[in-house]
């Protein structure tokens, strides 16, 4: 006979030294753990709750502006900096890790309307209400913490031109920098004070401009005439317009997927466009209840955050029709600028308060340095909570967010009125031959025409 | 040739950590919920690989086992010709414990292995280390001990006593005394749950949380006095069985049993559950020891012969016991059980309980003359994971364990029959539309049933074939016209008919036609 009975030395199973590590014997054989998805739903649950505890997405205001901020702008090359220029004509760099004004560029007669920085992070493009387009020095990242030297403040060159300009944006790799204005779009170039080009389709006006991150010579504009434009560079003519029912405040490129874009609308929705094929919108993004102002996408490609009327910043995913995320503050006012960080984990606002106000892009998130157990606890925590996320009781928690007391009201009016008149429009479809009143899509309906 | 058996190999064991069959993704008609339950798949399919391959490198202790060559079988090899072929540190778990004033004894060992309670009836209660083989706490209650049971760790066990149940800690001090649960018979810790479970004299089940020390379950079982009370590992429901032959199961959150099976056709004498929920061994006074497969609640074999007490291994060895009788049954690849191992003890012992003991070839028995412990090459699972249960645990994991469990306590109401419920859809049964075929066959069978009826004859002249021609036509005509007004595509024809005749209206009239010309 052959005989075999366990047997287990002890050496084996309990450490040499009192410094050496514990010994750790794993078997993952599913039916020495009874009741597995029982302990995973009261992790889930568990982690959601967590979550809410710690969500604490606030850092800070940098308070320095007299007037409303009107536009803000990254560095590419720079991450802690960010620029900030306001209704009366000053434009500030801030360090967001001290929440403190670096230089402070004054030379703006009027209100800056817009605000960019070249793709070498050493020039900072700035035009405004007085007709003229204003080059500034950016300090090294070196010299940032450094005193102000007073000969870093006056501006490099200034360029007038023609009428008020209300938007500027610099191409993501090359010199030219475009800036609407009136109802042209002008492509400038930094050492020439006139335009290098000159579009214009139509008498409406220009508000804002956006340079393509994939395609270098792609731009897009927005107008009065509630259309969104495609520009490209290489040809003297416009490429495509579009007609929307109302007008679009705002549009920002998808950093990895530059086909698409998002535009932030006057009728509280966000749409997402694949420029190739502009007759219907990729995605309706509904949550706002006032005109969205702003909108900026992480360089994930995966988020972007909009600012609105309505004093709320959202955070929506690049596909999901509602918002993941919405932050409030009392004093936050009327939000007019919003920006992701270029390291995907901050989002700053600048609103009609002459604040910048500095969130977490996930709310519950540990910042500062992670131990390796730490993350992997907190990547553990997120996917249980995903993997039951569904069912109703983590749902509730995972969904609570404390609005304030306007924006819920209407937002309740809203879908009572969206409601209504949907009931309305069944009725009538009952009450018509079947086939006369085809259905129309939500991603259609608010187009008008497209344009070639 | 080698080559193919490893991946066969690979095969089986993939399929133990896939926990199941894949979705099917074909049903779906949302493309974007498709891909991303296609991706979850993929990930699965993935993780359930890399288990399987690690399986070679993490599994460092082998498994116990017991051949015969030739014509022997393996039950004729009894412990003294196993332990001249075992290495000396295994023969150190063969042990007879001679006790013989204090009662039979029970036993309980931790889920760890390592820890062991021992109980005589007249009030002796020890906790031993089995590793050292010293007796951590030894005393005398004073009064009947009718169960004992280690709460969540060794530090912590409750006993069955005389009136009521007290929970002692290792150093003997009493900590608590549960007055709710009356006289306990027999005594089951849920461990997920924290509960505490025991049926008395009079055939009421109490569940008690001892973190919090809330009664959560207090009820009658209504069947009378009955002494076996089991916990099913899988899904953490309480079965007892009854002097009536039937086997209730129950959770603590419903006064009314989830199962009642009548099982043997006397008093059920034992229970037992296989580790992976589907098995359930139970032993009767009609000299029956029956297995039954819990998911269609049929008997899969039946032995003969008593048990007293039944307890299945980890690895799904089965022992039973009777008088000074053990037995112990093992499946091989015809999947029914027969016998392994037969152990015999001196003729005067009563075993009083079975008991395997985790992560060891160990059996302990408990009975009339002391504790006993036995070899069972093969019954034990070799490898723990330390994260589950570690017979090597110092101090200071087994405090921070104990924060972990406390931390994934579950509720008492996640107690249900088939724990994979939890997380999925619960599908409304929508009521099928008939078709029209149906219908016409529905109507047609309705018909022949009226044929067929046969009528009553009447005397006086009121049997007249007239008559009965009539009366029957009256009866099809009737079962007909039930089914004209149960057509629900009648009303939808009626409607199609209006439009075409009014289709000589202007669009704009047609929903405004008076209903007469149809």
């Amino acid at each position: 006979m052959r005989v075999k009975v366990i047997s287990r030395s002890t050496d084996e199973f309990t450490r040499e030294r009192s410094n050496d590590l514990q010994r750790v014997s794993r078997n993952y054989d599913p039916n020495l753990r009874t009741q597995e998805k029982a302990v995973e739903y009261v992790r889930a649950l568990n982690a959601a709750k967590l979550d809410k505890v710690f969500a604490r997405p606030f850092i800070g205001a940098m308070d320095g502006h007299l007037d409303a901020v009107s536009c803000m702008a990254k560095n590419p090359s720079h991450l802690k900096g960010i620029f900030s220029g306001s209704m009366d004509g000053e434009i500030r760099l801030w360090d967001l890790a001290t929440r403190k004004t670096v230089r402070q560029y004054s030379g703006h007669q009027g209100a800056v309307r817009g605000l960019t920085v070249s793709t070498d992070g050493r020039v900072l493009v700035s035009c405004g209400t007085d007709c003229t387009v204003r080059l500034w020095r950016v300090p090294l990242a070196s010299g940032m913490d450094s005193d102000e030297d007073s000969s870093d403040n006056k501006s490099i060159a200034s360029y007038v031109g023609s009428n008020g300009f209300s938007a500027v944006d610099h191409q993501w790799e090359g010199d030219l920098f475009a800036t609407a204005g009136g109802s042209q779009v002008d492509i400038w170039d930094h050492s020439r004070s006139q335009p290098v080009n000159t579009f214009e389709w139509g008498s409406s006006s220009v508000f804002s401009v956006r340079f393509n991150p994939g395609e270098p010579n792609i731009l897009a504009t927005t107008g009065s005439d509630r259309s969104i434009t495609i520009y490209d560079l290489r040809t003297s003519s416009p490429a495509i317009k579009l007609i929307m029912q109302t007008k679009t405040n705002s549009i920002a490129w998808n950093p990895m997927e530059p086909m698409n874009f998002t535009a932030a609308n006057e009728n509280c929705n966000c749409y997402s466009f694949d420029a190739r094929n502009m007759k219907e919108a990729k995605c309706v993004h509904k949550d706002h209840v006032s005109a969205v102002m702003d909108i900026d996408y992480s360089p994930t490609g995966r988020e972007f955050v909009t600012g609105s009327y309505d004093r709320t910043v959202r955070i929506f995913q690049y596909n999901g029709g509602h918002s993941r995320e919405i932050y409030h503050t009392k004093r936050m006012q009327r939000v007019f600028c919003v920006k992701f960080s270029c390291d995907a984990s901050y989002v700053i606002s600048g609103s009609d308060d002459t604040n910048l106000r500095l969130w977490k892009a996930k709310a519950s998130e540990q910042l500062g340095v992670i131990l390796p157990r730490e993350r992997k606890k907190h990547e553990y925590m997120e996917a249980v909570k995903n993997r039951y996320k569904h069912l109703p009781e983590v749902k509730r928690i995972l969904r609570h967010r404390h609005l304030p007391k306007p924006i819920y009201k209407a937002g309740i009016l809203r879908r009572t009125m969206a409601d209504a008149a949907k009931k309305k429009e069944d009725r009538v479809r009952a009450h018509s031959t079947p086939g006369s009143m085809p259905r129309k899509s939500v991603r259609k309906n608010r187009i008008v025409r497209e344009i070639e | 040739m080698e080559i193919l058996d490893f991946s066969d190999e690979l095969e089986v064991k993939v399929k133990k950590y896939q926990r199941g069959e894949a979705a099917n993704l074909e049903v779906l008609k949302d493309k974007k919920l498709k891909g991303q339950l296609a991706d979850r798949e993929e990930l699965f399919k993935k993780s359930a690989n890399a288990a399987a391959k690690a399986e070679k490198w993490l599994m460092q202790t082998e498994a116990g086992r017991l051949e015969a060559d030739g014509i022997e079988k393996t039950w004729r090899f009894d412990q003294h010709a196993i332990a001249k072929e075992v290495d000396v540190a295994s023969r150190k778990n063969q042990f007879d414990l001679i006790l013989p004033d204090l009662g039979p004894y029970t036993l309980d060992y931790t889920a760890s292995g390592r820890y062991m309670v021992a109980a005589g009836r007249k009030g002796h209660v020890a906790l031993i280390d089995l590793h050292t083989m010293k007796p951590i706490k030894d005393m005398q209650v004073r009064e009947t001990v009718r169960d004992v049971v280690f709460l969540h760790n060794e530090l912590f066990f409750a006993a069955a006593q005389k009136k009521y149940t007290y929970i002692y800690n290792q150093a003997g001090a009493e900590l608590h005394c549960l007055k709710e649960h009356g006289s306990a018979l027999k005594l089951q810790f849920l461990k997920n749950h924290f509960l505490l479970s025991s049926i008395n004299k009079f055939g009421h089940l109490h569940y008690q949380d001892i973190t919090t020390g809330q009664m959560i379950g207090n009820y009658r079982s209504g069947l009378g006095r009955s002494d076996v009370l089991q916990v099913n590992p899988y899904n953490s429901v309480l079965c007892s069985g009854h002097a009536g032959g039937t086997v209730s199961m129950w959770k603590p959150t419903s006064a009314a049993p989830l199962v009642k099976m009548l099982c043997h056709r006397g008093p059920v004498t034992a229970i037992s559950f296989h580790p992976n929920g589907h098995l359930m061994a139970t032993a009767g006074m009609d000299k029956k020891i029956k297995i039954w497969d819990l998911r269609k609640y049929e008997a899969i074999q039946m032995l003969p012969g008593h048990a007293k007490s039944l307890d299945f291994s980890q690895k799904g060895l089965l022992a039973t016991s009777t008088g000074s009788f053990i037995q112990v049954l093992a499946t091989s690849d015809s999947q029914d059980y027969s016998r392994y191992m037969i152990h015999t003890m001196a003729k005067g012992y009563q075993i009083n309980k079975v008991l395997f003991r985790p992560y060891e070839d160990v059996l302990g028995i408990g009975h009339s003359n002391g504790l006993s412990s036995v070899l069972v090459p093969g019954s034990g699972e070799p490898n723990f994971d330390s994260w589950v249960a570690n017979p090597y645990e110092t101090s200071k994991q087994r405090s921070e364990k104990e924060v972990r469990v406390l931390l994934d306590k579950l509720p008492p109401e996640s107690i249900i029959l088939d724990p994979t419920n939890i997380g999925t859809l619960s599908i409304k049964k929508k009521k099928e539309k008939r078709t029209k075929q149906d219908l016409e066959e529905e109507k047609e069978a309705a018909v022949a049933a009226v044929k067929n009826v046969h009528l009553k004859k009447k005397t006086k002249g009121r049997s007249k074939p007239s008559k009965m021609a009539r009366k029957k036509q009256e009866g099809i005509e009737q079962a007909k016209r039930s089914f004209v007004e149960k057509n629900e595509g009648g009303g939808a024809n009626k409607k199609q008919k209006r439009i075409t005749e009014m289709s000589d209206l202007p669009v704009a009239l047609l929903p405004f036609a008076s209903r007469k010309t149809s």
